[in-house]
Formats: structure tokens, sequence, C-alpha cells
């Protein structure tokens, strides 16, 4: 039987890690993300986890033991945010390359300068091509769900990689919600046991991580992590559809909201789409025929998916909560506009930076996006790629 | 080295599988200079099997003595001929 509770999004990651039950958690505080490791260590000290819990002295070395124990054959997880994640910036790399199924919580937070504790996703955009998979969550359901999927995935023998499960700070973190519960014994036999592969604990068996790898490997090697994360598409599906016979939520590689007949598209990640498409519904009551399409698997991207899903658009407004400085616009624009280039006719695409440091967005900014594209698409040419929602002029 | 593999044939995660595998490195070819021992000189006082960072000095252990240098490994560092107290290894340019 499930267990409806109230919970943040922080509680609701602890929860899943608890159930979970991994072999090293090895973390680092930082707010937002605090709670959630605050509330697993209680877990442990209450004797309700077998985790060795490593109380680190830095975001660096959280994951540097992360590595360790990963290497060694254990099933380990972490947690963090922000600076902690720019903090673990070069161990991401090596995660990813040594193909290690650690899974880590990340609660999205502006990166300094200046100084901010609230959402928005420089920090995981950031690191987008460190070669982790990243699932981005609408709300606290969606962390509990993507953090228990997130173990199959990352430990499926035809994967083997390092997974991001992403909530927004604050905003899905600290908010109490209504979270339904599994089991613990339906996620412990969900998850299975760990299946360790080239373990350093196996002395029978010496095998080496991380040699030096020059000019003559290096590239091969390259190579070899493109094709890994770009076959995995397949088994996040298959895991999210196994996840929904489970618990009646099913999870696919994006999210359609009543996109069927739509001719204006909003693009968004993370909690934002839960406010477009309360947009997305009072427009429809208008009779506009728009629609949401809701990346949850960002990395790696979903290319063919979204083609599908956008192709019959006439436009569409991408929403990037982080700035590429210097760039053609945000992380996900350059992603979508770049996918639909090779269509005979494609739709218009234009970018909206918002949301940056927490700043709020409200309905009425996602129907300012939706009013320009009908725009842009009436005009039959875009001016302007970049704009910006909810910033003062 | 043996022929290089393509990406397709590497193990995962960048690893090596097997032990010992550094024996298959063969950084001979690193090597500008080559010792070369003189035999009518040498005491086969190991001095030169211990020094060597690579082990490849060659040794008879049942013997006691000295054989020669194992090319394939060897370095050219001259550690050998630097700590030989009969100077009977000489360091030859490698052309």
């Amino acid at each position: 039987m499930s267990k409806v509770l109230g919970l943040n999004g922080n509680a609701a990651a602890a929860h899943a890690m608890r159930q979970i039950n991994p072999h090293v958690v090895a973390a680092y505080p930082i707010t937002p993300q605090t709670d959630c490791v605050e509330r697993f260590a209680e877990f442990v000290s209450e004797g309700l986890v077998d985790t060795e819990f490593v109380t680190v002295e830095s975001e660096h070395s959280a994951l540097s033991a992360c590595i360790g124990a990963a290497a060694a054959g254990g099933r380990v997880m972490t947690a963090t945010s922000s600076q902690g994640l720019a903090l673990m910036w070069e161990m991401l790399y090596i995660a990813a390359s040594m193909r290690l199924p650690i899974v880590m919580m990340v609660v999205n937070r502006a990166l300094s300068g200046n100084i901010n504790i609230h959402c928005d996703h420089s920090d995981t955009m950031g690191a987008r091509d460190a070669g982790w998979i990243q699932l981005f969550s609408e709300n606290a359901q969606e962390v509990y769900d993507n953090m228990i999927q997130a173990v199959r995935i990352a430990e499926d023998m035809r994967v083997r990689l390092p997974v991001m499960v992403t909530q927004d700070g604050f905003i899905i973190s600290h908010a109490v919600e209504r979270v339904e519960l599994l089991d613990d014994d339906a996620v412990k036999n969900f998850v299975g046991p760990y299946r360790p592969l080239y373990p350093l604990l196996d002395v029978r068996n010496p095998v080496t991580y991380g040699p030096l790898d020059l000019f003559d490997y290096y590239f091969e090697h390259k190579r070899s992590e493109i094709e890994a994360i770009d076959n995995c598409l397949p088994v996040i599906e298959e895991v999210g559809k196994e996840f929904g016979k489970l618990s009646g939520r099913s999870y696919g590689l994006l999210e359609e909201y009543r996109l069927e007949d739509a001719e204006y598209t909003v693009v968004a990640l993370g909690s934002t789409c839960g406010t477009a498409k309360e947009a997305v519904d009072r427009l429809r009551d208008r009779g506009k025929k728009v629609g949401l399409l809701k990346i949850r698997c960002f990395r790696p991207f979903p290319k063919d998916e979204v083609i599908r899903a956008l192709a019959p658009r006439k436009g569409v407004a991408v929403l990037d909560r982080s700035v590429v400085f210097g760039g053609f616009g945000g992380p996900v624009f350059t992603e979508i506009r770049s996918a639909l280039y090779d269509l005979p006719s494609r739709p218009l695409v234009i970018d909206f930076y918002y949301g940056l440091g927490g700043r709020d967005v409200y309905v009425e900014d996602i129907e300012k996006a939706f009013a320009r594209i009908e725009e842009v698409v009436r005009a039959g040419r875009v001016e302007k790629h970049i704009d910006y929602l909810g910033l003062r002029e | 080295m043996s022929k290089l593999k393509s990406w397709k044939e590497l193990p995962l995660g960048g690893l090596i599988l097997e032990a010992g595998n550094a024996r298959t490195y063969k950084t001979g070819d690193w090597r500008t200079e080559r010792p070369q021992v003189d035999k009518a000189k040498c005491i086969n006082c190991f001095f030169c099997w211990a020094y060597c960072p690579d082990a490849s000095v060659i040794v008879d252990a049942d013997r006691g003595t000295m054989e020669g240098f194992d090319y394939d490994h060897c370095k050219g560092c001259g550690i050998c001929a630097s700590v030989c107290p009969k100077q009977a290894i000489t360091m030859i340019p490698e052309r």
C-alpha cells in the first residue's frame, strides 16, 4: 500500500534515498539542499538505513568519495546545489567517464555572483556537457519518482552512467505538497540488488580506474562515452513505463500537455511547467490553440521526440532559466532550434530568459510568451530571437 | 604496443582489465642512450639491478650473474652506469 504524506521536495528526495538504502552517501550541506541531507542523516542515526554516511569537508570531496565508493563496488548517492555543484566540476566529468552509476539530487539554485540562494538552472545547465544524465522534476512527487527511477537507469547494464535528478530551489525543495510514497518493499524490489561492475574490492580480478590516457586512446574513450549516453534514451523510457505499472505514474522523455492540435507551444523544464499548464488551460478556455512541451530528460537530449512533438507547430517559445553569456540564446533554445533545422517546414522559434535568481514567473508571463510567439508567426519572421520575461527594463 | 583498438573494442569507462599490463607497454623507444656492459670488468655486485627504476637489468639468480639489459623497457636513464663501482657500464648514444 502506498502512503500519502505532506512533504517538500527535499523530504521527498530524502525518503526516496531511505527506501533505496544506498551503500554510501557522501554529501556536504548547501542551501537549499541542506534540508534533504539533514533528513537523510536522521534516517542514518535512527538506523533506518544501512548507509555509510560520509560527512566530507567540501563538495569536491563529496563527489570524490562517491567516485571512490562507486568504483569500489557500492550503490552511491549524493545531493548538492549551485556553488556545490560548481565545486564538483572536475569530478563530474571523472564520474561520467569512469561510467559510475552515481545518483545525485541537485536542487537548482542560481550561481554566484552576486550571491543568490533562489532558483534558476545555471548550476545544472553549466554541467550539461559533463556526461551525466539529467532528469528535471516539475513537483515534489516527480522528485520522488525520478530519484527511484534514476537508480534503475544509472545501474542498467546498457547505461552505467551517473544521473542528476533536479528540482527547483525553494519552489519545489521547500514547498510542502501531497506526495504519494510507495511501500518500502516495493521500492526495494523495483531498484533491485546492486550489481557491481568491475569493483575495485574484487581483489581476485584487479582492474585499473582512471589511467593516463593520451593521444592514442583518449579520443576512442570519449567516442564510447558518446555512444553510452546516446543509447540510454530507450532505457529511460522503459524504466518510466515500468515505474508507471508500479505506481500509476508513467514517465517518458517529454510530457506533451494539450499539444495534439496546438499551433503555438511553450517549451519549459522544471516547476515552471506547472505554471505553463495553467496558462495553457486559460488560453484554451479563450479558444487559443496552445500547448506545452515539458522536457523531463534534458541529457541525453531526446532530439527525435522533440522533433516529432514540435514539427507540426507554427510557433515555439522556449523558456530558458539560465543564460549562455555571449551565446545565441539559452541552452534549451539552442538545442530546440538546432533539432528543428533539418525539417523542410519548421516552426518559428523564439527564446525567453526568465526567472533568474528566483524571480517569480506568473501565469501572465507565460501568456505573454504565447502572445509574442503568435505575433511572430503572424508577422512571418523572427526579428528578435531572444527576449526576457519578468525583467524591469 | 599491439595494434591500436577501435572504440568499439575497448572496456567500458577507460578501464584496464588486465593486471601487470605495464609489461606490454614497450618504453624502450623513449631511450636516447643505451647501457652497454663490459662483462670483463663486471663483478656481479647487482648494484645496477638494485637501482634500476624499470626492472630492466637481467640477472641469472641461480648463477648469481648479471646478464645484460631488457631493451624493450630500459628508458636509458643511466642510473646503472652511474652506480656501477667498476665503471663496467657505458651509455652509447642511440641513433
